[in-house]
């Protein structure tokens, strides 16, 4: 029985002069929820294509349960896949779409012919098997009265479904989908992310799921691939992307608030303005370093080590975006409580925040560094551990 | 400004009126002919409507030459042609559509170019070599010159390029071969072009004269356009009447089967993008 263990060693990809893919390596564990994201263009369909079968990869492995897969179609690789567009035959009822998978598996040429199963008895057991699955997957999925219809008949939602259950029906080693919330609308994108993620648990298979959408693949994955430019630049579970990435792109581009990012000099352990409170912790050689606070980790405080000036509130309803002027000119973004006292255009402000929670980059390529921000002279016999 | 709104649509309707009546003249004067006395067709003047009905013409023509055998071999030929085209033109098409491969543009330049050859041009090395097989004569004969279409090929990539190839790739992950992804997901999609395509193939095969009038010498192999020139080559003569109701006959059946398939002909020509 097989697993669904999939391993991807040194992937490339080129298109003539371009590469596409540049040296891709990854473990996706058995039964995991492997998210690859990244922005458009980044080579996450074109990876989830070649773990599929559908594309060849210009070199590397792609193993799947330990097997080399290269030269097996898509079909001899037992992987379902779920599409954008859901990619429903337009011809075919639901049933029969979710039918098709069985029959290519099951039956031989002569059984799959209309009528057959009427005539063959061998056709007509596998015939009656076939329609007890279908009759299953339908009413996990909730589609059951749905069956009869054409997929121009259904809803975004209802096709989503029945392209899952298609999926499903054949039992699959590993499920790939490829941005299929994409074309939902907000409200049953949830819902159906709340679905995908029970239905990993259910069926305990593994899944492998490409967005460019932070938000999913942050409340979905065990593990989450970041891809940039072709490469895989950080994967680890999806707290650790969020506390600790790896570069300043990945810091700006996981997250649900745009991250502020302070680029200030680093040649003494002294900051300039609005970070005077602070010091590196060791001694840097970096011209400049990127400071970047997250919105979400500033937490107001009257005694706070960062102070400026609100110049702007948006009001959300749960939380509110405060745009603050720092000493020193410098803007930031901040997320504020609303079961406080809201602040007003105008109002001083002071900020605290858990230098834990400071991220640290280059400023020239832009990797994260060892060193931490820590506030300067009360605290300093404390906050200068040691730093791995 | 209203009376702009009302004549506008009468003047068109007018001019279609007079374009139409233009184009149908001919079919209703072999209609009127086919049913006049023979007396009254060789009359002085023009008369549209005969004085009477004169049905013998048809009797005449189903008696004095095997109209019936001719509309049969019509029947074969179209449909023969027809069916080879599609089994050729479908596949040809789904692969310039849908697979990546060396010379794939090259090749679909070559249709384009041979969308312009016109098939007169060919009818002679084919003849020559047909009647070096000894082809000539059969049924065979007048269905393969036209088996390969490449105005087939063409208007089926044209359809086929606009099924998203998420649809293909969701039927190899299915497991379905490629040409069963032929047969079972881009033909039954097709159903507007391929129409259309039928259409345009009968018609031109049904009222092809040229190729029959190379290829068959035998009447009893005749297509009905060269079996209504065997008609006036031999007895009938210059016996109007029974001409022109056999030619109302081979006639007949195309543009029954044009008005039963009018909306989907439309259709399959406006989704295939083959307008004007």
């Amino acid at each position: 029985m097989s697993s669904g263990r999939i391993e991807l060693k040194d992937v490339y990809r080129r298109y003539g002069a371009t590469t596409a893919l540049n040296g891709i390596s990854l473990r996706i564990a058995e039964g995991s929820f492997t998210t690859l994201l990244g922005p458009s263009g980044c080579g996450k369909s074109t990876t989830l294509r070649i773990i599929a079968g559908l594309e060849p990869q210009s070199a590397g492995q792609v193993l799947i349960d330990g097997r080399d897969v290269a030269g097996l179609r898509a079909a001899e690789r037992n992987v379902a896949m779920v599409f954008q567009s859901y990619a429903l035959y337009p011809h075919m009822t639901v049933r029969q779409n979710i039918n098709l998978p069985l029959a290519m598996r099951n039956m031989n040429v002569w059984q799959r012919l209309p009528l057959m199963d009427r005539l063959l008895a061998s056709a007509r057991d596998l015939a009656a098997a076939h329609r007890t699955k279908v009759r299953e997957i339908a009413s996990l999925l909730d589609i059951e009265t749905l069956l009869d219809r054409k997929p121009s008949q259904l809803s975004g939602g209802q096709k989503q479904r029945a392209a899952v259950a298609r999926a499903l029906v054949r039992d699959p080693v590993a499920f790939l989908l490829d941005e299929p919330l994409s074309n939902l609308d907000v409200k049953l994108r949830l819902q159906m992310r709340g679905e995908l993620v029970d239905l990993h648990q259910r069926t305990g298979r593994t899944f492998v799921y490409v967005t460019h959408d932070q938000a999913e693949a942050m409340s979905m994955s065990d593990q989450i691939a970041v891809m940039m430019d072709g490469s895989i630049v950080q994967s680890g579970t999806p707290r650790a992307i969020y506390e600790r990435p790896a570069t300043r792109e990945i810091a700006a581009f996981v997250g649900d608030h745009p991250l502020n990012l302070v680029e200030v000099p680093a040649r003494s352990r002294e900051l300039p303005e609005p970070f005077t409170s602070f010091a590196f912790d060791t001694r840097l050689t970096n011209d400049t370093v990127v400071i970047g606070l997250r919105p979400e980790v500033l937490v107001p405080a009257d005694d706070g080590l960062l102070a400026g000036r609100v110049a702007r509130i948006e009001y959300l309803g749960s939380e509110a975006v405060a745009t603050v002027v720092l000493a020193g000119d410098r803007t930031i973004r901040a997320v504020l409580p609303t079961h406080s006292v809201l602040r007003q255009p105008g109002d001083e402000i002071r900020f605290n925040f858990d230098s834990d929670h400071a991220h640290l980059f280059d400023g020239s390529t832009g990797a994260r560094l060892k060193a931490r921000l820590v506030p300067r002279s009360p605290l300093r016999a404390t906050a200068t551990g040691p730093v791995s | 400004m209203i009376s702009r709104f009302r004549i506008g649509p009468a003047v068109a309707l007018a001019f279609l009126l007079l374009g139409a009546a233009f184009v149908l003249l001919p079919f209703f004067w072999m209609l009127s002919l086919s049913i006049k006395p023979a007396a009254e067709i060789f009359a002085p003047g023009i008369d549209l409507f005969p004085s009477r009905i004169e049905w013998r013409n048809y009797a005449k023509a189903f008696a004095e030459v095997p109209l019936h055998r001719f509309l049969l071999n019509g029947v074969v030929v179209c449909a023969g042609i027809l069916v080879f085209q599609i089994i050729i033109a479908v596949p040809c098409s789904y692969a310039l559509a849908h697979r990546q491969f060396g010379l794939r543009w090259v090749i679909f330049g070559l249709v384009l170019a041979g969308l312009l050859v016109p098939y007169h041009v060919t009818a002679i090395p084919v003849f020559l070599g047909f009647a070096e097989i000894g082809l000539l004569d059969t049924y065979p004969a007048l269905i393969i010159p036209f088996i390969a279409s490449v105005f087939g090929i063409f208007l089926f990539r044209q359809f086929f390029a606009t099924v998203p190839a998420e649809i293909i790739d969701a039927a190899r992950i299915d497991g379905l071969s490629e040409t069963a992804i032929v047969w079972r997901i881009a033909f039954p999609n097709a159903w507007p072009a391929v129409s259309a395509f039928a259409i345009f193939s009968v018609v031109a095969h049904w009222n092809d004269l040229f190729w029959p009038l190379i290829a068959i010498s035998d009447p009893n192999l005749a297509t009905p356009p060269r079996g209504i020139l065997f008609f006036r080559d031999e007895e009938a003569g210059s016996d109007f009447g029974p001409l022109m109701a056999a030619a109302t006959v081979v006639t007949a059946p195309l543009v029954i089967a044009f008005l039963a398939a009018q909306r989907k002909f439309v259709q399959g020509i406006t989704m295939s993008g083959l307008k004007g």
